[in-house]
Formats: structure tokens, C-alpha cells, sequence
């Protein structure tokens, strides 16, 4: 009998930590694959993260790599701060939709723009976590959170913001993807994107910027399974996943 | 180098340069845009970065950023921008990072005007942005003043590992003077290797921030800026005083542009045979407390005068300094007009009464 193989291990970039997000939470799978692209790269020494404010301000404790906690919404100012003084490491900023997609649209717009060459992973689960379930410029129409009790009423609060999209509008060259991780499929194509978007980093080509679909159980009021239904059923068909921009295509209609 | 005649506020940016700043992150706004338009070109001949951010809000953040990566970085605005980048300000001096930020004070309050003011001396000593925490507050008066502070300032910052902001009234921008670069000294690199975030070859990652959950850590974290502040009030006090020795009648007090009007009126009064002198702080935070009791509770020192380009603002220090011990007086212009030496010797004169005082 031969000796045992390993086929499965904690990567590199993952801290030895319990986690402290929720039973169901998808920011776990998300960690996960930064941390397997910055080991399959070879990146993890010379990268800087940027960890928001939300739920996953203390992605710190996670990612085994140096780590800058910013003020809410402006991790792409920090960033680029960053990038611009070290350009040959690897700078990435992780943000959920609070606060990328409210507090820091114009950081995140303008550092798209200006083409820094830092790489976003943008989790969006539709909702504020970290504050205990409010309204997100992303929750749905119709979406009952606390600070909408009787649903997102579009009429007041307008319709949910597909950062994505509306990124892939710009004319600087970037990449751009939207993708999901609430199945092994979507997993799958998500590492894909992150590998890309990391790599194009690498060889300093443009901003890259992944949105994931995630989930939040405690929040959204629903079991894991619950979750990942309403992912697939209500998320899925507003933001489209797939390609929205490349360096190396023009933007997919 | 000879002296060379300059705008202050490329002077300002040249001295940044001369002090080895390595990126500049900047917002457009009167009166200091000079500085960004003199770095845009300035900075990139040198190897440093030069960013227009998007706001004063990033642009302090991108501070934020490279401070952390261990860059000697620093910013320049004018109040409404300084407003904004207050939140920055509590987080770099949170994570005990060194930067620079320049107030090239315009009036206010609001969108204000654009001619100058001294309105943002409490928001500067007192803190911008939230939290239990200050900043080291410099104060020039002439533009080689400002030049040799905005080196000093790098120094400073990287001392404390504290942001120190420079305070100049619009004028200390817009003026020109000669100045002389040929003196200054450019501050030692500092070495950030046991907490700059530059990717953790060979070492354990390093973690910049500011979030600390547990109560008796993070007032630990309070304590320590507390003894830094209280450090600061040992040895980073600045002064100057004119005409006060022999001790005057009339003790004016002001800092800045103001004080070289008062300067103006001291010389005339004098000339009048009136007993004026003149306090002028130049750290603005820490206040030079003990100098300016030491120099107005001398005797023959009978009232106290206050002059400034706000409604009272310095004027609460040198109250809190003086201890309710002698009569404190203010004379303020706002509005961004500049006081004239004629109106401070009237102001002077009703205090000094016929007999100037002197010669009582």
C-alpha cells in the first residue's frame, strides 16, 4: 500500500483561525480562492490586501499576507496609494456592497478609471451584515431588511446597482467579471476569474475586478439552503453573471 | 543657491521635495492649488509619484495607503477640503503612521471665500476628524518660515509616528519671498521595516489598522497617543517673542500672517515711546503655555491682546494659559480681510490709555 496523498490542505495564504463568519456564508469559500490564486501565483510574499469595513474587516485575521484595514468604502484610495508607491507587488482590496457599492462609489469608480493596477474582490450578498441586515445599494427589489421593512421600494430607493456593469462602461481598459460560488460550478468559474484578474495584475496589464454573488443566511432571514436558492432564483437573473470587459476583448454585449 | 523669490506656495512644494517626500496625493482647491500644479511637474523629475485624487476624502486615504507602505507622503488643502480629509487624519494618527498635511486656510465658515483666515485653529488643534487624537500643528509666518516647517515637519512626523499638519493663512500661500533652500537639512529615512506593509518575504505579515474590539486594548492604544501628545509638550515647543524684554504694558499675542502686522504695529508703537511687545506661538499644537505665562505674568505686564483672522479661536489657549490672571482682549478680522497695523495700534492705544502706558 502506497503512503497517503494529500489532495486537499489549507493554502498558504489562509491563516491557521477559526472563522468568524456565519453558518452558510459564502466569504469563506471567497477567501479561499484568493488564497489559492495567491499560492498557485506564487504572489503571497510581495502582496498588500485591503480589508473594508463590514463583515469582512477582519479578513486580516485570514489572509496570510501583509494586510491595511481602511476606512469604510475607501480601500481603492488606500490602494492606490499603495500601488503607486510599491508597483511591482501585488495589491488587492476585498469589499462587500455597503461599502464599495455606497459609501465608496467614487473611490471605486475613479480608481477603476485612472486603471490602477490593483485587483478588487467585490462580495456582494444584497445586504448590509456586519451592521445586522440593512438596506445595501444592492438588495433587491421588493428584499425586506431593517432599514426597508416593507421590501426595497424601488420607486424610493431605485434599483439595485450592478457595480459590474456599470464599471465595464468606462472606456481605460480592465477586466471585469461577475460570477458566484453558492455551487461547485459557479465555483469553479469563479477561481478562474480570480486567477485572472489576479493575473492580469502580475503582468501589470490593467484594474481587475471580480464581483461575487454571496450569500448571508442570518440576515436574509433564511436556512444555507434557503439562501442558496434565493441566490440562484432572485440574485442570479439581475446580475448576470460572465465576462463583462477584458484587456484582450471588446466588452461582451 | 541664492535665496530665490518664490510663491509660497511652491515654496511649500519645493521644500516637500528638498525633505524627500516620495508621493504627493492631492485635490484642486483655492487658495494652494499652486502646490499641486508645482508637484505635477515637480515630482515626477525627482522619481516621486503625483496623484489628483478624486476627492480630499481619497486623497487623504491614499495617504493613508502609502504611509503604511512605508512612503514619505503627504497632502495639501484648504479648509473645506482639510473637512473632508478629517477622516483620514484620525486613522493615520490610529495606526501611529507618519504624514503631513498642509492647511492653506481660506474664510469660512461653508464655501466661505477665498482670501485668507486663521477660522481652522481649533479644527486644527483640537482634530478634524473623530476619536481621542491630535496632530502636531506647525504655524509659519514667512514663506522661508514655512519652508524650513515643511521640512521640519517630516521630521516630526516620523519622530512621533503621528501625521503633522502646517497651518498658513492664505496669504502664506499666495505671498512671494526670497527664500533659501541652501540650509535645510533633509530628514533621515526613517526605517518602517517592523511595520511597513511591503509583502512579508522573509518575515510574519505585518497588519496596519485601526479596529481594536477589546476595551482595555484599544485604551491602551489611547494611552500611548496620550504619552506622545504629552511628549510633544516637552520638546517640540515654538516660539517667538518681539519687543519683551524689558517685559511690556501691552503683551499682543498672534501667530501667522497676523503676527508680522503686529509686528508692524509693535515697531510704531515703540517708536511712540509705548511699552508693546509681542508673543507669537510657532507650534500651535503642543500651545507654548508655560512661555507665554512666563512672559505675561511678568509684573509690568498689564493687559493681554488677542489678534487674529477669526472670531477668537487661538484666543481660548492663550485664555486656558494665562489662568484668568490678567485682563485678555481680542481683536479678530474676518471675512478674509487682513488687519491693519493702524487698527491694532487704536486697539493698542485704548488699552495703553493717553499715556501709552510706558510712561505711567
Amino acid at each position: 500500500m502506497s503512503a497517503p496523498t494529500t489532495i486537499f490542505r489549507r493554502p498558504e495564504a489562509l491563516r491557521d483561525a477559526f472563522t468568524h463568519y456565519c453558518p452558510g456564508c459564502t466569504h469563506g469559500i471567497i477567501h479561499r480562492l484568493v488564497a489559492e490564486t495567491l499560492d498557485e501565483l506564487g504572489l503571497r510574499e510581495r502582496t498588500i490586501g485591503i480589508a473594508p469595513v463590514g463583515c469582512s474587516v477582519l479578513c486580516y485575521n485570514y489572509f496570510n499576507c501583509d494586510m491595511q484595514e481602511a476606512a469604510h468604502g475607501r480601500a481603492p484610495a488606500l490602494a492606490t496609494g499603495v500601488k503607486r508607491v510599491l508597483p511591482d507587488r501585488i495589491v488587492f482590496t476585498y469589499q462587500g456592497d455597503g461599502d464599495l457599492a455606497s459609501i465608496g462609489t467614487a473611490e471605486i469608480i475613479h480608481a477603476a478609471n485612472r486603471g490602477e493596477k490593483f485587483t478588487t474582490i467585490f462580495v456582494n450578498n444584497a445586504i448590509y451584515g456586519m451592521t445586522g441586515g440593512q438596506m445595501a445599494p444592492t438588495t433587491m427589489p421588493n428584499q425586506v431588511t431593517t432599514t426597508c421593512p416593507r421590501g426595497r421600494d424601488v420607486n424610493t430607493a431605485g434599483w439595485p446597482i450592478p457595480v459590474a456593469d456599470v464599471l465595464a462602461q468606462l472606456r481605460t481598459p480592465a477586466y471585469i467579471e461577475r460570477v458566484a460560488v453558492h455551487t461547485p460550478r459557479y465555483t469553479v468559474q469563479a477561481k478562474r476569474a480570480i486567477r485572472q484578474a489576479f493575473q492580469y495584475q502580475a503582468e501589470n496589464r490593467c484594474y481587475s475586478f471580480v464581483e461575487v454573488l454571496s450569500t448571508c443566511p442570518t440576515n436574509w432571514g433564511k436556512t444555507p439552503n434557503e439562501s442558496v436558492q434565493w441566490l440562484e432564483d432572485v440574485m442570479v437573473p439581475y446580475f448576470k453573471l460572465g465576462l463583462k470587459k477584458s484587456p484582450d476583448r471588446p466588452p461582451v454585449e | 543657491m541664492p535665496k530665490k523669490l518664490m510663491k509660497g506656495n511652491e515654496a511649500i512644494g519645493e521644500a516637500a521635495i528638498v525633505a524627500g517626500a516620495q508621493a504627493y496625493f492631492c485635490y484642486p482647491i483655492t487658495p494652494q492649488t499652486e502646490i499641486a500644479e508645482y508637484l505635477a511637474k515637480r515630482m515626477p523629475e525627482v522619481g516621486g509619484v503625483f496623484v489628483q485624487a478624486e476627492s480630499e476624502l481619497a486623497a487623504s486615504q491614499m495617504i493613508f495607503g502609502a504611509a503604511a507602505a512605508g512612503a514619505r507622503v503627504f497632502t495639501t488643502s484648504s479648509s473645506p477640503g482639510i473637512s473632508l480629509m478629517g477622516e483620514a487624519m484620525s486613522y493615520i494618527t490610529a495606526a501611529e503612521l507618519p504624514a503631513v498635511f498642509i492647511n492653506i486656510i481660506r474664510c469660512g465658515p461653508g464655501l466661505g471665500g477665498i482670501l485668507p483666515s486663521q477660522g481652522d485653529y481649533l479644527q486644527a488643534v483640537k482634530g478634524a476628524g473623530h476619536g481621542d487624537y491630535k496632530l502636531l500643528v506647525l504655524a509659519p509666518s514667512t514663506i522661508q518660515e514655512a519652508v524650513d516647517l515643511t521640512i521640519e515637519a517630516f521630521r516630526l512626523a516620523d519622530k512621533y509616528l503621528n501625521p503633522v499638519m502646517l497651518i498658513g493663512d492664505g496669504l502664506i500661500g499666495q505671498m512671494m519671498e526670497p527664500v533659501d533652500f541652501e540650509s535645510c537639512v533633509k530628514p533621515p529615512r526613517l526605517d518602517c521595516s517592523a511595520w511597513a506593509t511591503t509583502g512579508c518575504a522573509g518575515r510574519e505579515p505585518h497588519i496596519v489598522k485601526t479596529l481594536f474590539l477589546d476595551p482595555n486594548v484599544l485604551e491602551e492604544r489611547n494611552r500611548r497617543l496620550k504619552a506622545k501628545y504629552e511628549r510633544m509638550a516637552r520638546e517640540e515647543i515654538r516660539f517667538e517673542t518681539y519687543g519683551c524684554d524689558p517685559p511690556p504694558d501691552l503683551l499682543f499675542a498672534a501667530y501667522g500672517t497676523t503676527a508680522r502686522v503686529v509686528r508692524t504695529a509693535v515697531d510704531r508703537l515703540r517708536e511712540e515711546g509705548a511699552s508693546v511687545g509681542l508673543f507669537r506661538p510657532i507650534s500651535v499644537f503642543p500651545f507654548p503655555d508655560d512661555a507665554l505665562r512666563q512672559v505675561a505674568h511678568q509684573p509690568q505686564v498689564h493687559n493681554v491682546l488677542v489678534v487674529e483672522m477669526s472670531m477668537g479661536q487661538m484666543l481660548e489657549d492663550v485664555q486656558s494659559a494665562l489662568q484668568g490672571r490678567r485682563p485678555l482682549h481680542f481683536y479678530g478680522r474676518g471675512g478674509g480681510n487682513v488687519p491693519a497695523p493702524e487698527e491694532l495700534i487704536d486697539e493698542a492705544k485704548k488699552l495703553l490709555g493717553n499715556g501709552h502706558g510706558g510712561k505711567k
